[in-house]
């Protein structure tokens, strides 16, 4: 039973909301010189600083990355809570079987569709590295670069099937993988500590000279950035193992 | 300088690597590991209090010092507010931990991890002093929040309670990301301090910085439960486990409160110095409708933990009041009663779980007179119903007595008057239930068509449920005898009001942080004389007492009365009847509290 | 600046349908979505306020640095709300797939515990 009088509640306050937007927005935005400066500075110190070119992987990572490390445990924590709310609380020990996977097939997927997708694998595994590494220098960075990572064994499920997938990414190694991800993040932040500077604090060898920008330049940004890349790939891929072994149990189950 | 990030660090680095490593460890083991980070986060907590006794702590992470007056990263402002509320988080955190010895066959490592997670984000919340990174920690506790709710996964009252929870909270927390994008988009700054300093010098006119300031503060009002926000509390708060429940009620909902203050003080205070009033005056309204609400609600359920949950909501509107005051002396009396609060919360919830532990059940009637086995938790259940009422020596009671003190002072004496009434439905219900489970008293099933939900639950516990192990019932008396020690010497209530006057220094705070400038000495404060007010507390529990009577046994009142009592219930059906357990109602009353509170600022703001 | 204004009444459309479409749900998987369509409203606002008209990309790999670049620090914020989305509709799909398996329905309104 809905209350009855719902419709009327929300489209009362949704009009009060909608004017509430309207009058924000007839003082924005404010005047340039004032809201641009955070832009100026970042934009203006993160070549010379910092040696990085991508300006967004250098906020994320050093000037504001106590945000990233918060962000990174969102997902981590979630990842842990997917898990938690999937898990089998009545599954029989054993069920898991490879013989029981056998219809985990995805889809009817032809030859033509599956020879073309396993051909794609490789080379989305090397694109998902080459977005993740080069995060300080073009668009990309570890998140990004990881989501992609994690698309390589789902085209495997597509391909094959969920015991091929399942077999790649054996589920206890995977959290053990996520967990070093996530964990490295902090330990590198905590490193600065011992070396008497703030937490976070960018020790490493930011790179020689001024213009001196390449893979490795950034000093923790790229450590920090690839780490990220880790854990990303670990929890999006345990996020579709959990889902996938779900679905694939209730079809078992027949339901 | 090496502790500020530590309360958050420490947690998330253990939850980490109890993932990695926990499945090869005993269950003893992981449960040594969380008590003792929770333990070493307290402590540290702790010396951040002290170290923050003469000036705020300003910690800038990765080094990125102002340059300019411009707050390029980001720093924790660790004041003793801040760092108190930090150390209260982690204490319950232990205190959860220690009930969950015994506790239910965690699934691995996870159970702790996302405790200890959910640690890290509660204290980088308390601690914060920038609004993304504010945003950030909030998720961070949602998350972890959500799926400890939803953690019973095999049963459906843990996962609509969590459904509606993570529903209600995303919703609040993309509000208060788009106030944050329209003060960043006005003025270019998340730091509180430059935001402050930004939108004082720049005032972007309008009713931009009131609509900015409502906007934040929505995510965090939903989280504090704030009417007509509070809806998803109730469902969470009833069907989550009992150590998360503990955390929840005790500080989580505490924390919105705290934000939505902090966010106040520390940007918008001077931008809307102006029209302190209307905001104010925001606060008591929200105050005084969550306290009745809440208070009525509570006094009609018959489920244990719900019952306790919507106690929380109304206590909660006792602290917006007490905000609402916008005074020093207000703001120090809400931080006293939190602390009452939040300990004597958390031993009801244990109480709670020790019943569940031994009846599988936590539901008034299915329990009657099954309590007389249990004495002791009988009198713990007592004891917390008086600490709800405010009595001597709870903390709640000093903090009640200097809100009523400031209210006064402020030419606002009724808000005493309301904060009293949460004191006696809240208790009152305690003492009903309490007397029905453990005394047996009054009737065996509901007297007429009572419409409380009966939330089936199962027992969470394995093993003998002959006897309650200590780890379940020394928490439950350590913390409720906290709540009664620890706001009896002066010293500690001179602490709360001075930590108040920091956190309303919002100039100061702004030189401070971006400037470097040592704040003023905090004048001196005085505490409210607590023995005046003496007649409260006996008031509270007389009426409580008298009311939890009459409820048990209604015959005793005669048909007169009765007809009172039923023209009473009848008024506050439509109250009841909002509670549709329909997370698409809470959505509706959610847009229609944002539309409603927004007017009134607008209005209220005309210039 | 036209482009702020129509951005900003964009993203108040967003966030008013989506919660009409959560207000009005039969579905749960339905439902989810509509929190993804009230989330893009802050995509649309955030980029809104970091865009500079004119401005390019702020990856200086083959530009040199200059003013006219669009706001890094919003699009740093974007990246952790894109993340914040993708896991709090992880956990509420997770809740979802448990709540059709315990109930047989995904009518949020059908079954229900907590009325009162």
């Amino acid at each position: 039973m809905r209350h009855p009088g719902r419709m009327g509640i929300f489209f009362t306050g949704a009009a009060a909301v909608a004017a509430l937007y309207a009058l924000s927005a007839i003082r924005l935005p404010g005047p340039e010189d004032v809201r641009g400066e955070y832009m100026r500075i970042i934009n203006g110190e993160c070549v010379t600083f910092r040696h990085v070119t991508d300006a967004v992987t250098a906020v994320n990572f050093d000037f504001r990355g106590f945000d990233t490390l918060g962000e990174e445990f969102i997902l981590f924590v979630s990842v842990m809570g997917t898990l938690v709310l999937l898990r089998q609380t009545d599954a029989k020990p054993g069920a898991w079987a490879p013989d029981a996977l056998s219809p985990g097939r995805a889809v009817g997927a032809s030859d033509a569709l599956r020879v073309w997708i396993l051909a794609m694998t490789g080379p989305t595994v090397l694109f998902g590295i080459y977005t993740v590494i080069h995060g300080q220098l073009t668009p990309g960075g570890g998140f990004q670069g990881g989501v992609i990572l994690a698309t390589a064994p789902l085209l495997l499920y597509l391909a094959e099937s969920f015991d091929v997938f399942r077999r790649i990414t054996s589920h206890r190694y995977l959290e053990i993988v996520e967990a070093v991800g996530a964990g490295a993040y902090g330990v590198i932040g905590l490193l600065a500590l011992f070396r008497g500077r703030e937490f976070m604090a960018n020790i490493f060898h930011l790179g020689k000279g001024g213009n001196d920008i390449n893979l490795f330049s950034g000093g923790t940004i790229p450590v920090i950035n690839a780490a990220v890349g880790i854990e990303v790939t670990a929890g999006f891929v345990l996020l579709l193992y959990a889902f996938l072994q779900e679905m694939l149990e209730r079809k078992e189950a027949g339901s | 300088m090496w502790f500020p990030p530590l309360p958050v660090v420490i947690p998330l680095i253990v939850a980490a690597s109890l993932v990695a490593i926990g499945a090869y460890l005993p269950r003893r083991v992981l449960d040594l590991v969380a008590c003792a980070t929770a333990a070493s986060v307290f402590a540290i907590c702790c010396h951040l209090v002290a170290a923050s006794a003469d000036q705020p702590i300003v910690y800038w992470f990765g080094g990125w010092r102002p340059e300019h007056r411009f707050a390029l990263g980001i720093c924790f402002v660790i004041d003793q507010a801040g760092a108190g509320l930090a150390a209260l988080v982690s204490l319950l955190v232990l205190a959860a931990f220690l009930f969950s010895w015994q506790y239910f066959e965690s699934v691995k490592s996870l159970y702790h991890a996302l405790m200890l997670v959910f640690l890290a984000g509660m204290c980088g919340m308390c601690l914060t002093g920038d609004l993304f990174n504010l945003f950030v920690w909030f998720e961070l506790m949602s998350a972890s929040g959500v799926a400890l709710c939803g953690y019973k996964s095999e049963e459906f009252g843990p996962l609509q309670g969590a459904l509606n929870f993570a529903i209600l909270n995303t919703l609040g927390a993309y509000l208060s990301l788009t106030g944050v994008a329209i003060v960043y988009a006005s003025v270019g700054a998340l730091n509180f301090a430059q935001a402050s300093a930004s939108l004082a010098a720049h005032d972007p006119g309008g009713w931009l910085v009131p609509i900015a300031f409502l906007f934040v503060i929505s995510g965090f009002l939903v989280k504090a439960a704030a009417f007509p926000f509070h809806f998803w509390l109730a469902d969470a708060h009833a069907v989550a486990p009992t150590p998360v429940c503990i955390l929840f009620s005790g500080v989580m909902v505490e924390l919105g409160l705290y934000a939505a203050a902090r966010v106040y003080w520390s940007v918008f205070a001077i931008p809307l110095a102006a029209h302190s009033s209307v905001t104010g005056a925001l606060f008591l309204t929200i105050g005084t409708l969550t306290v009745i609400v809440g208070g009525i609600e509570c006094f009609s359920q018959r489920h244990l933990k719900r019952l306790l949950a919507f106690s929380t909501i109304s206590h909660t509107g006792v602290m917006f009041l007490g905000v609402g005051l916008l005074s020093a002396d207000g703001l120090g009396g809400t931080a006293i009663y939190l602390l009452g609060h939040g300990l004597v919360k958390g031993g009801l919830f244990i109480c709670a779980g020790i019943l569940l532990h031994r009846f599988r059940s936590v539901d008034e009637f299915e329990l009657h007179g099954k309590g007389r086995e249990l004495p002791w938790t009988g009198l713990l259940l007592l004891l917390g119903a008086l600490g709800l009422a405010g009595m001597p020596p709870f903390a709640t009671f000093f903090g009640e007595g200097q809100l009523a003190d400031s209210a006064r002072r402020h030419g606002l004496g009724w808000v005493s008057g309301v904060m009293m009434l949460s004191g006696i439905l809240t208790s009152a219900a305690v003492l009903r239930i309490g007397g029905r489970i453990f005394l047996g008293w009054g009737l065996r099933r509901p007297f007429d068509s009572d419409e409380a939900p009966a939330i089936p639950m199962e027992s969470e516990t394995h093993g003998g449920h002959r006897n309650t192990p200590g780890t379940m019932w020394l928490p439950a008396l350590a913390l409720i005898a906290g709540a009664m020690a620890v706001a009896l010497a002066p010293s500690v209530r001179i602490a709360a009001l001075r930590a108040a006057h920091r956190m309303e220094d919002t100039r100061g705070v702004t030189d401070h942080v971006l400037l470097g400038t040592p704040m003023a000495a905090v004048p001196e404060v005085h505490i409210a004389p607590a023995l005046g007010e003496l007649w409260k507390p006996a008031v509270n529990v007389a009426c409580a007492a008298l009311l939890a009577l009459a409820a048990l046994f209604p015959r005793a009142l005669g048909r007169a009365r009765r007809a009172v009592v039923h023209a009473i219930e009848r008024a506050i059906h439509p109250l009841r009847a909002m509670h549709t357990g329909r997370v698409g109602d809470y959505v509706a009353w959610f847009i229609l509290g944002v539309g409603v509170y927004g007017a009134m600022l607008v209005f209220g703001y005309r210039r | 600046m036209i482009y702020f204004y129509a951005a900003m009444a964009v993203a108040a459309w967003l966030f008013l349908v989506g919660v009409y479409g959560i207000v009005t749900s039969r579905n749960l998987i339905h439902l989810c979505l509509c929190l993804v369509v009230v989330q893009a409203s802050t995509y649309v606002l955030l980029t809104a306020v970091g865009y500079r008209p004119g401005g390019i990309a702020p990856i200086f790999a083959d530009v040199k640095q200059t003013d006219k670049a669009v706001d890094p620090v919003i699009q740093a914020l974007m990246l952790t709300d894109i993340v914040v989305e993708a896991t709090v509709v992880a956990l509420l799909l997770a809740l979802t797939v448990q709540i059709k398996k315990k109930t047989g329905t995904l009518n949020p309104d059908k079954v229900n515990l907590m009325r009162g």
